[in-house]
């Protein structure tokens, strides 16, 4: 067992980053700059159950140490994932890939996850639930601790793999929701998804992004993040994967002291394409400095 | 694509708002007139992409208009100053499409992604018309350069105050056999509707990654659709969908 070796629900990773849900894509572009295999692993872009081109363009804003973005889950849907994305990324990719599912009712995530739960290269099910539940109102199910636990109840019945919900900030009370998913029998927690923002274009006097608002993601954030992650740690047994803002080794480190088990690397990789190879690279260094022997012993 | 530190050898005004840096570093990842560059600038989040305007064996030149805060600090970098880069990405111009007598359309900051690709279909031999629109005199930059190529040359100003008063389609040669165009939006639906041939044209999208990451930039075109920093950003004439 190395220095940086942790565990997620059951699976060991030879360390604890990876490049967060939709902003990594399929991993081949990144494949072209470096190894991609010295990864813990990575949460490939979210899945639907149909192809989904997203939303109009602008798609994307900029704000102080972060960005806000407004895809709209732009993905060919599970089959071709299947089919050809997989397929593509197993020649690049060697470790088990946590596959990301989103959904816009409790069937879709469910049918989602089981066309998954097929593909061995999957290791653990990342189950967005910031998306708007079209039969319950279109309030999103991450807000409501009936509609998450739902979900979660739904994706355990067709799946033997390690079902980690992923939380949305955008709540009142996230240890509410968190406690539904953990009590609906989640493997684990993942958290935080966006928060929701917006900019006006001074010369316009209009939203910069076409759909007003977006989500803002990046250094901005993780304050908010580390303290929701803390927050839930707190109220859960189940691991958590800790995630906004993370930019640096030493936030790995300031994350995992809140609790995390590992930890998702987001925006960071759009504005510095290595910039997860660079963390793990610098982690030893930085737990040298601030007296930590393993990476496990934070638990 | 290729991330790599190029220095700032030169830094320019041409205009009041529009300025030529070169820079000096591995240009190995730049295949093509039509790609473009994508630099991290300090205290900015995300890169900012800038087309190349030419490309020699370890020497770039760009040229930006200084639209806001980035622009405007990149307007102020001296020479010896370094920028984290991202080279080679985009698709960029297809030269074997030109035929004998490519014409070339830019405006304003469009034209800079023309001047390297005027520049090889020059030293093909072809026969170059290239027309260079801007809105008034006092903004006119790459007239010379593109007569000293050896193209002929028209320059168009919304306002009259040089060459033909109007819009590039204003100065549409008689006959073409292939044109490129770069510009803004409503000078390219212009071209669309007013040219004669087949053509390509590069588009504008506000990135997220700039390499084909994120599903920031997406454009739906009837093959589909395509992020326009991979798959483009240039897009055939006849795939175009125009959105408004
Ligand atoms: C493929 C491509 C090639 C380009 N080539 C050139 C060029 O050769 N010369 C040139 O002057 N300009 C070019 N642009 C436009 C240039 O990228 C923007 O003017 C620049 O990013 C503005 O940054 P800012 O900080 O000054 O403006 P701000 O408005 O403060 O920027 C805020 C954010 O919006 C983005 N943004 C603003 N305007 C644009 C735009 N028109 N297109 C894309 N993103 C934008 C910025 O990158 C930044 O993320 C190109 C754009 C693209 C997509
Ligand atoms: C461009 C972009 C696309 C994203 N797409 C998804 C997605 O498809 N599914 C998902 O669960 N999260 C998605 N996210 C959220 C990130 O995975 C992450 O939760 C969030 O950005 C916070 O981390 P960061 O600050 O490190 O970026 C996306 C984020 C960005 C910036
Ligand atoms: S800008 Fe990220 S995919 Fe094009």
């Amino acid at each position: 067992m190395g220095r940086l070796t942790v565990s997620l629900c059951g699976l060991e990773m030879d360390n604890p980053v990876i490049p967060a849900s939709g902003t990594f894509g399929f991993g081949y572009e990144f494949a072209e700059i470096y190894d991609i295999n010295c990864l813990g692993t990575f949460s490939f872009k979210g899945t639907t159950r149909e192809p989904r081109f997203g939303n109009p363009t602008p798609r994307i804003a900029e704000c102080p140490a972060g960005m806000i973005n407004a895809v709209g889950l732009q993905n060919p849907g599970v089959e071709k994932v299947i089919a050809e994305e997989l397929p593509k990324l197993k020649k690049v990719f060697h470790k088990k890939v946590m596959a990301n599912v989103s959904g816009f009712s409790v069937e879709d995530y469910a049918y989602t996850c089981e066309r998954l739960d097929a593909e061995e290269q999957v290791g653990w099910l990342e189950v967005n639930i910031s998306c708007p539940n079209v039969h319950g109102g279109g309030m999103s199910f991450g807000t409501e601790p009936k509609a998450a636990a739902e979900v979660t109840r739904a994706v355990k019945k067709v799946t033997d793999k390690p079902v980690i919900m992923k939380l949305s900030p955008n709540v009142t009370d996230i240890t509410a929701i968190a406690r539904a998913c953990e009590d609906a029998g989640a493997d684990g927690l993942s958290l935080i998804n966006t928060l929701q923002g917006m900019r006006i274009d001074l010369r316009t006097r209009r939203p910069v992004i076409a759909n007003t608002m977006g989500g803002v993601s990046g250094p901005a954030i993780f304050p908010v993040a580390l303290r929701m992650v803390w927050q839930v740690c707190r109220a859960v047994k189940i691991p958590v994967v800790g995630m906004g803002g993370i930019a640096s080794a030493e936030d790995v480190l300031e994350m995992m002291m809140a609790g995390a088990a590992a930890v998702e690397v987001g925006a960071a990789n759009l504005t510095d394409p290595r910039a997860c190879e660079k963390i793990i690279a610098d982690l030893p260094e930085a737990m040298d400095r601030y007296g930590i022997r393993t990476l496990s012993e934070l638990k | 694509m290729k991330q790599t530190i190029f220095r700032v050898e030169s830094n320019t005004a041409l205009t009041d708002s529009v300025f030529r840096m070169t820079l000096l570093g591995d240009t190995s990842a730049v295949t093509a007139p039509g790609q473009f560059v994508n630099l991290k600038l300090d205290g900015f989040f995300l890169r900012r992409p800038i087309s190349v305007c030419d490309c020699e064996d370890g020497r770039l030149t760009l040229i930006f208009k200084t639209v806001g805060k980035g622009t405007a600090q990149m307007s102020r970098l001296p020479a010896g100053a370094e920028i984290d880069t991202l080279t080679g990405l985009g698709n960029g111009y297809d030269l074997t499409r030109a035929g004998d007598r490519p014409l070339l359309l830019g405006g304003g900051v469009g034209v800079p992604p023309l001047y390297w690709l005027a520049k090889k279909l020059r030293a093909e031999g072809k026969e170059v018309t290239a027309v260079l629109g801007f809105n008034t005199e006092k903004e006119i930059f790459g007239e010379k350069e593109f007569r000293a190529l050896g193209c002929d040359t028209r320059v168009t100003t919304a306002d009259g105050s040089h060459g033909i008063r109007g819009f590039v389609t204003d100065a549409l040669p008689e006959s073409y056999s292939f044109f490129y165009t770069c510009g803004p939006m409503p000078m390219l639906k212009a071209v669309y509707r007013r040219t004669v041939t087949d053509g390509q044209f590069s588009f504008e999208e506000r990135m997220g990654c700039g390499f084909g990451a994120c599903m920031g930039c997406s454009q739906k075109t009837k093959n589909g659709y395509k992020r326009i920093c991979r798959e483009g950003p240039v897009l055939e004439k006849e795939e175009i969908l125009w959105e408004d």
